[in-house]
């Protein structure tokens, strides 16, 4: 049996958040390798109906068993109007997963049903309470209007995730190279993450033989300002991490800013200019760290910072 | 909580196993495996199985067991869930895990 994993960092790196069936041996036993930020071990869709009792025996004895190191675990759980999710929370949360992805959030109401009952099983099995992280996915048009409510809903909540496939269904539209379809739930649900300071994902590709579609939406993303992206399929993986990587330019300004920044704050000056003409005051510097960090876990940065 | 019914789990796919309790009543667990590595792990699925079947408080049963090279964290979710399905009773919300499951 292996140790129990780490407190779970609420604000990490989450470029990419895989999907894998929580039933499936084969795919969980070495999900960790792929080398994506997150995995989304699924209970829900993934699961057929007269198997979601055995996928929480699967998921349980996997997250106690199985080292998936740096990689963050996360579950999908039922939605809250299916007799499941309460079920599944307990063993979540008995299994020490880092975070619930709740499907279908609809309200602020759906988040704080699923925080209490986490609080409760995290009472019940001996975990520290608000360990446990949660991340909403909306899947309604419902759910996008109440954006904003459900971003700040609970302390708890690292993030929220647009998900498509439900959506494109409600709104009774497909899927259109450039995604028009969808510019309105992913500028409202980027604008209620950032308003309620937490991070915000972009829905799954589905169309694994479309690289260049892939590629396209993935930029748009990054262009957006979505932290990361629900993927399906691990060769999906490695081209996100690409495209979110900052280029050497891009590093280059944020190494100056950072330093230049510390260097100022240590005299007591809060606003100055790069030598560039640029000016700068704190306000640039989160944005000059998560470029660094980014380019940490890109492997590409070079520096000392 | 005992076994009512059979109770089967599990999938014959690569690195999955099948499982199947039976509940009998002459006090005895008659185990038959079958696996596509039972040279190398046999003696080890067969501990595996009768651990759990043991936390689970089975006595008394016939057991049939299918492997294609599972882990032991899948055999013993196997052998659970077919017990919890043989037993058929409504367990939401009081699974034991960490208890009799782990």
């Amino acid at each position: 049996m292996s140790l129990p994993r780490p407190k779970p960092e609420k604000f990490r790196l989450r470029r990419t958040m895989m999907f894998m069936n929580a039933q499936k041996p084969g795919l969980i036993k070495d999900a960790y390798i792929y080398g994506a930020d997150s995995i989304m071990l699924d209970l829900e869709d993934a699961v057929a109906e007269n198997q979601k009792d055995s996928a929480r025996f699967s998921l349980y004895h996997a997250l106690k068993t199985i080292d998936y190191g740096d990689t963050e675990v996360i579950v999908r759980i039922n939605g809250l109007d299916t007799p499941h999710w309460k079920e599944d929370i307990r063993v979540c949360v008995a299994g020490g997963c880092d975070g619930i992805r709740i499907a279908k959030t609809e309200s602020a109401q759906d988040v704080i049903t699923v925080d209490q009952a986490v609080t409760e099983a995290e009472k019940e099995f001996g975990v520290e309470v608000g360990r446990t992280l949660l991340m909403a996915a909306l899947e309604s048009p419902k759910g996008v209007l109440n954006a904003y409510e459900i971003c700040k809903a609970s302390p708890r909540l690292f993030g929220v995730a647009l998900s498509g496939g439900d959506y494109r269904k409600c709104m009774q539209v497909k899927v259109i190279p450039g995604g028009i379809e969808m510019l309105f739930a992913r500028g409202l649900m980027l604008n209620a993450a950032r308003a309620a300071g937490i991070q915000c994902f972009d829905t799954v590709f589905t169309n694994l033989n479309d690289d260049e579609g892939f590629r396209a939406e993935v930029k748009q993303n990054v262009e957006m300002g979505f932290d990361g992206k629900s993927l399906i399929n691990p060769k999906q993986i490695p081209i996100v991490h690409e495209m979110l990587a900052p280029s050497q330019k891009e590093i280059a300004e944020a190494e100056k800013i950072v330093r230049a920044y510390r260097e100022h704050a240590s005299e007591g000056v809060g606003v100055f200019t790069l030598d560039n003409g640029k000016m700068i005051d704190i306000a640039f510097v989160p944005g000059a760290e998560r470029v660094i960090k980014l380019a940490k876990a890109s492997g590409i940065y070079e520096g000392d910072l | 909580m005992e076994l009512k019914a059979a109770g089967t789990a599990g999938t014959l796919e690569s690195s999955d196993v099948m499982v199947t309790l039976e509940p009998t009543n002459d006090g005895k667990i008659d185990l038959t495996l079958e696996s596509s590595v039972i040279n190398q792990y046999g003696r080890q699925i067969k501990a595996t199985v009768l651990e759990s079947l043991e936390r689970l408080g089975v006595k008394s049963a016939k057991v049939i067991v299918n492997d294609h090279g599972a882990l032991d964290c899948t055999i013993k979710a196997r052998v659970e869930c077919a017990f919890y399905r043989g037993c058929q009773c409504d367990m939401d919300g009081k699974f034991d895990w960490g208890g009799v499951i782990r």
